[in-house]
Parts: structure tokens; C-alpha cells; sequence
């Protein structure tokens, strides 16, 4: 499925780097020990700046719910209509959410509840992005 | 080169929780409200824009006050006029630019507004010496604003206005969402389609279903009710252009959006504008109209813990909003006959119901409470303005509605209980501002 390609700055490369070698990272605050994503320049609890720092992740969360988009303003998206955007949380920290497609998931019959794992299909010959699919 | 006009600074706002009564409960009070004509989109005629509109409100407002332009010490502009594009780079129509005095924004009077440009085309108000611009674009944001300013003194007699643009055009698909690429803050949304407030709506609304064994079908009395009410709001889009009655059918029929949100739940953009005016109390007993006090605001802005927030975040906001609302104005729940939560999106407006346990409605009951009879002549007059889902999009139906109803001037919308209290306030759950109304200052 075609998608905008993010553009990576300063902030974000960390992570877009990690994802085009099929890694998927989360920034960590090692002064109140909490993930953010998306990330920013600071903790958005302790507001430190320069104690913040990339973390693995597992790569796995769970889906915990959708809508199923009929009408969407993202030009490139349209083709596909109606497609899944689904929220899933991090298995160890239910808290940072990531967006889906649910690539192989049709639209409409997402498994609320089920896991996911990060996968990073290829968006441009330059790009890949983090999307997720379900553990069958 | 002149001072440009402050933003207000974001002390004004009641945010925090245990701030207390109001420290001017009863001490404000509106006297004046007005509006212009509404129409679907603006056909170009200088007289028809947004700007003419936004100055006809204010006279409107001034001449149902009793007031003249020379009494008018403050002006409180929203700046934003519309969810959509930008009028540019559209060339200016001629008649619009040899009508009206420009400013440096040529926006101005087509799809914003500012301090600036109502001045200069408004020579009439030769003493306005209190002038700001809101920290957000909605009437919401607006009215708690000068009830403050009002408050503290800085002026005695203050306009607040809103105006709303809709030029031609499908509004949102073009210029950044028409790219291929991603960047600054989209890249984290834009890839996914999570663009404009609905697919995140949708999303909140989905656990909620789940959550409290629920659907979407029965939102349909609620926006059915909404249309009903709209078609009794002389000032409302419906009322003068398309009056007639929405149904369950329609409602369950129409396309999804972004299911589980249809294209009912969204209000329609129109090109309209309000005003009110606002005094002490003390003056307003003087004025035309019978006054409405101001017995307390409260503002909201919630953080999201990640991508987006879920139903979860939503309670806990919308709880902490009615916390707060009631605290500052000393009353409760049982206490309030008129209300008047946002419904842009109708699956936004269970989160306020159930937050404020307007007669009685706890968390996943609202849908059991739309279900029972919530018409103006009924036992729960729920949103008796018809909102923007009933009127149009303008965030200002809520105020108008609580304003008319106190005043006894709500004509065959007027509830048949009593209406002596009245809570207004939105848009979303996650960042809104409230106002409780009385009509009486103690």
C-alpha cells in the first residue's frame, strides 16, 4: 500500500535509521525511566532533556482497537479505500501506541485483543517504515 | 509601526484543578448577543463574507444590548475562520477589496479575522481601548476569555466575535495531505492516514462500543434530536436553508467516514458569524435585555501519554473538565437545567454527558439516556441548541442557545422546565473550555 514517505529531521533520524535496518527503537528518559513515542526533545514527565536516549523494543504489541477509513484527506492512501488503521500497544508498555494498516489484515476484520509483530516493508528505495501484522 | 494585538496570555484560562469558585462568579454578565445569516458557502459578494458577517454580528449584538458603539471598551477576536483552506492564492474578488480597509494579512475578512480589521471597518467603535486575539479558535476559548477580561476589570464592555469562512473547495485534500511525503509532525501520522480529528475520533468512539456493549446506530436519536432542535433555531443553517427533518434512516444509512463515524456524526461547514457583549453586572441591570451571569469557566488541555488518545485519556479528561466547571461555579451536577456540550462530531458528546452526570448520566449510559425523551418539551432537554450537528458548524449554537433559554427567549426551543442554569463549552475532549451561565447572580 502506497504511503506518504516520512521525512526524517534531526529529532527523528535516530529512529528512521533504526527502522531501515528493520529495528524498531523508542526513546527512553533515563531520569524517570518512561518510553515516549513519537519522540521529542524532551521528557514530556520530567521534562529533562539530556537524559534521554533510544531503546529496543520488542517488536511486539497488541491491538487495541480501529476504524476503518472510507474517506481519507491523504491523497496517496485513497486508492486503497477502505483500509484499517488500527492502535497497538507495546507488549512491555502498554502505554506507547503505534498506528497500522495491518498489512494482511482485511478492512473491517481486525482482531481486537490479538498480537502483532513490527514489520518494515520498504516505502521508497531510501525508506522503510514500521507497520505491524498479526501473529497468526 | 502599530502594536500588534496580544494573544491572550495563558493565566487567563482556569486549567488547573481545586482553583476554586470563581473569584467574579456573578459579577459578569452578557448582554448582548447577535448573529448574521448563514449560507452553505460564500458566493463572493463583499456583503456575504465572512468579514461583513463578523461586523454585522457585532452590531447585532450591540443593538440587542442597548449599547452604542462609543460605550464598547473591548474586543475579543477569534482569529481562525475556518477548519479549511486558506482563501489563498485565490486573487481577492475586486468588490471585496474596494469595500473593506486591509491589513497586512490579506486573509483577513475572508477567512480570518483580527483586532485590526474589524477597527479599521468598523469606525464606529471610537473607544475601544482592551483589544486580544484567543489562544484557540473556538467561541468556547472566546467566551471564558472575556468573562475574565470583564472580571478583572480591563474592560466594561467588551464584544467577543467569531466568524466562519467556507469558500468553494473540498477542504483538507489538498496542499500538504496531497504530497508524497511526510514531514515535521506528520511523519508520525500522515503515513497511517491518522489526518484531521476523524479517524482519531472513530478510534475513541470504536473502544468505547466496546467497552459499554454499544453501537454506533444508537447515536441516531440523539442526531436526529439535534436536527429537531436545529430546525427551532431561527439563526441555524437548517432552520433557513434545508428546513427539513433529518431521520433514524438517514442517519443509519448515510456513508461511513471513518467507520465506526458516518457522515452524520460530522457537522457541516458554513459561512456565518457570532458576537456577544459583555459587561459587569452591575451595568448590565441597566441594559435592554434581562442579564445573564457568569458564575464561573474552566479550561482543559490534556497531554496525550502517546500517538493518540485513547478512551481511556478521554475519560479522565472529560472527568477532570466537569470537576473543575463545577467547582468554579459552586454548583453541581443537579443543580443545572440547560446543557450544552459540543457535538462537532456527535460521537464526541456522550464523553461530556456522562463526564457531567447531567441528570444523572454515569459512565456508558448515554446512549440508554438518547434512547429516552430528550426533545425540548421533554423530561431531559439534552442540548436543547441543536448544537453544530443541528446549525452548522460554528461552536457557538451551545452559548447562544444557553444565553436565549435564560432569557425566556428561546421560542419554541424554550425547555419546559425551568431554565436558571446552563452549561456551555467544547470542542474536544481533549483541550475545550467551559461556561456556566445563570440567571441569577448569586
Amino acid at each position: 500500500m502506497p504511503k506518504p514517505v516520512p521525512v526524517p529531521d534531526e529529532l527523528s533520524k535516530p529512529f528512521w535509521d533504526a527502522v531501515n535496518e528493520q529495528r524498531l527503537v523508542v526513546q527512553h528518559c533515563a531520569a524517570c525511566d518512561r518510553r515516549q513515542y513519537p519522540p521529542e526533545r524532551v521528557c514530556t514527565e520530567c521534562r529533562s532533556g539530556d537524559r534521554l536516549e533510544w531503546i529496543p523494543t520488542s517488536g511486539r504489541a497488541r491491538i487495541i482497537g480501529y476504524t476503518v477509513m472510507h474517506d481519507s484527506r491523504v491523497r496517496l492512501l485513497q486508492a486503497d479505500q477502505p483500509f484499517n488503521i488500527a492502535v497497538v500497544a507495546l507488549e512491555e508498555d502498554p502505554a506507547i501506541r503505534f498506528f497500522s494498516h495491518l498489512p494482511g489484515t482485511p478492512a473491517d476484520e481486525v482482531p481486537v485483543g490479538a498480537t502483532v509483530e513490527a514489520i518494515f516493508p520498504e516505502l521508497s528505495p531510501t525508506q522503510r517504515i514500521h507497520e505491524w501484522q498479526v501473529v497468526r | 509601526m502599530a502594536t500588534p494585538t496580544p494573544v491572550a496570555p495563558a493565566s487567563v484560562y482556569r486549567e488547573e484543578v481545586g482553583l476554586g469558585i470563581w473569584e467574579h462568579r456573578g459579577k459578569v454578565a452578557v448582554a448582548g448577543m447577535g448573529h448574521s445569516p448563514t449560507n452553505r458557502r460564500w458566493d463572493g459578494k463583499p456583503e456575504t463574507s465572512m468579514g461583513a458577517y463578523a461586523i454585522l454580528a457585532i452590531r447585532n449584538a450591540m443593538e440587542d444590548a442597548g449599547v452604542s458603539p462609543d460605550q464598547v471598551d473591548g474586543l475579543i477576536v477569534v482569529r481562525a475562520g475556518t477548519t479549511g483552506d486558506a482563501w489563498a492564492p485565490r486573487p481577492i474578488p475586486e468588490d471585496f477589496a474596494q469595500t473593506y480597509a486591509h491589513t497586512d494579512n490579506i486573509e483577513d475578512g475572508l477567512t480570518t479575522l483580527s483586532v485590526e480589521w474589524l477597527l479599521q471597518n468598523m469606525p464606529e467603535l471610537t473607544n475601544v481601548s482592551c483589544v486580544m486575539h484567543t489562544r484557540s479558535d473556538c467561541m468556547s476559548n472566546a467566551v471564558v476569555l472575556t468573562a475574565q477580561i470583564v472580571g478583572d476589570g480591563l474592560a466594561k464592555c467588551c464584544l467577543v466575535v467569531k466568524g466562519w469562512a467556507n469558500p468553494e473547495g473540498r477542504y483538507g485534500h489538498g496542499g500538504a495531505n496531497a504530497l508524497a511525503v511526510a514531514p515535521g509532525a506528520s511523519q508520525w501520522t500522515m503515513p497511517f492516514g491518522m489526518v484531521s480529528g476523524i479517524p482519531g475520533t472513530a478510534f475513541g468512539f470504536e473502544q468505547y462500543c466496546r467497552r459499554y456493549n454499544t453501537s454506533h446506530d444508537r447515536v441516531a436519536p440523539f442526531v436526529v434530536n439535534q436536527r429537531r432542535n436545529g430546525l427551532l433555531f431561527p439563526e441555524g443553517f437548517y432552520a433557513q436553508h434545508e428546513p427539513y427533518q433529518l431521520t433514524v434512516d438517514d442517519y443509519l444509512q448515510t456513508r461511513w467516514i471513518s467507520k465506526p463515524m458516518s457522515l452524520h456524526d460530522c457537522d457541516r461547514p458554513i459561512q456565518t458569524a457570532g458576537a456577544y457583549l459583555f459587561t459587569t453586572a452591575e451595568r448590565a441591570r441597566d441594559m435592554k435585555q434581562r442579564p445573564v451571569y457568569i458564575l464561573g469557566h474552566s479550561s482543559q488541555r490534556w497531554t496525550n501519554r502517546s500517538s493518540i488518545q485513547t478512551l481511556d485519556e478521554i475519560e479522565a479528561s472529560t472527568d477532570l473538565m466537569a470537576r473543575k466547571t463545577y467547582e468554579a461555579s459552586g454548583l453541581t451536577a443537579k443543580d443545572i437545567d440547560v446543557f450544552n456540550p459540543y457535538d462537532g462530531y456527535a460521537l464526541f458528546t456522550q464523553y461530556y454527558l456522562e463526564a457531567f452526570q447531567w441528570h444523572g448520566v454515569r459512565r456508558g449510559e448515554a446512549h440508554d439516556f438518547y434512547g429516552d425523551d430528550i426533545r425540548v418539551e421533554g423530561p431531559h432537554p439534552f442540548s436543547s441548541s441543536g448544537g453544530n450537528n443541528g446549525n452548522g458548524r460554528t461552536r457557538f449554537w451551545m452559548h447562544t442557545d444557553c444565553i436565549q433559554q435564560l432569557r425566556g427567549q428561546a421560542g419554541a426551543r424554550q425547555i419546559r422546565l425551568k431554565a436558571e442554569t446552563a452549561i456551555s463549552g467544547g470542542p474536544t475532549p481533549g483541550g475545550a473550555d467551559w461556561t456556566v451561565w445563570s440567571s441569577s447572580p448569586d
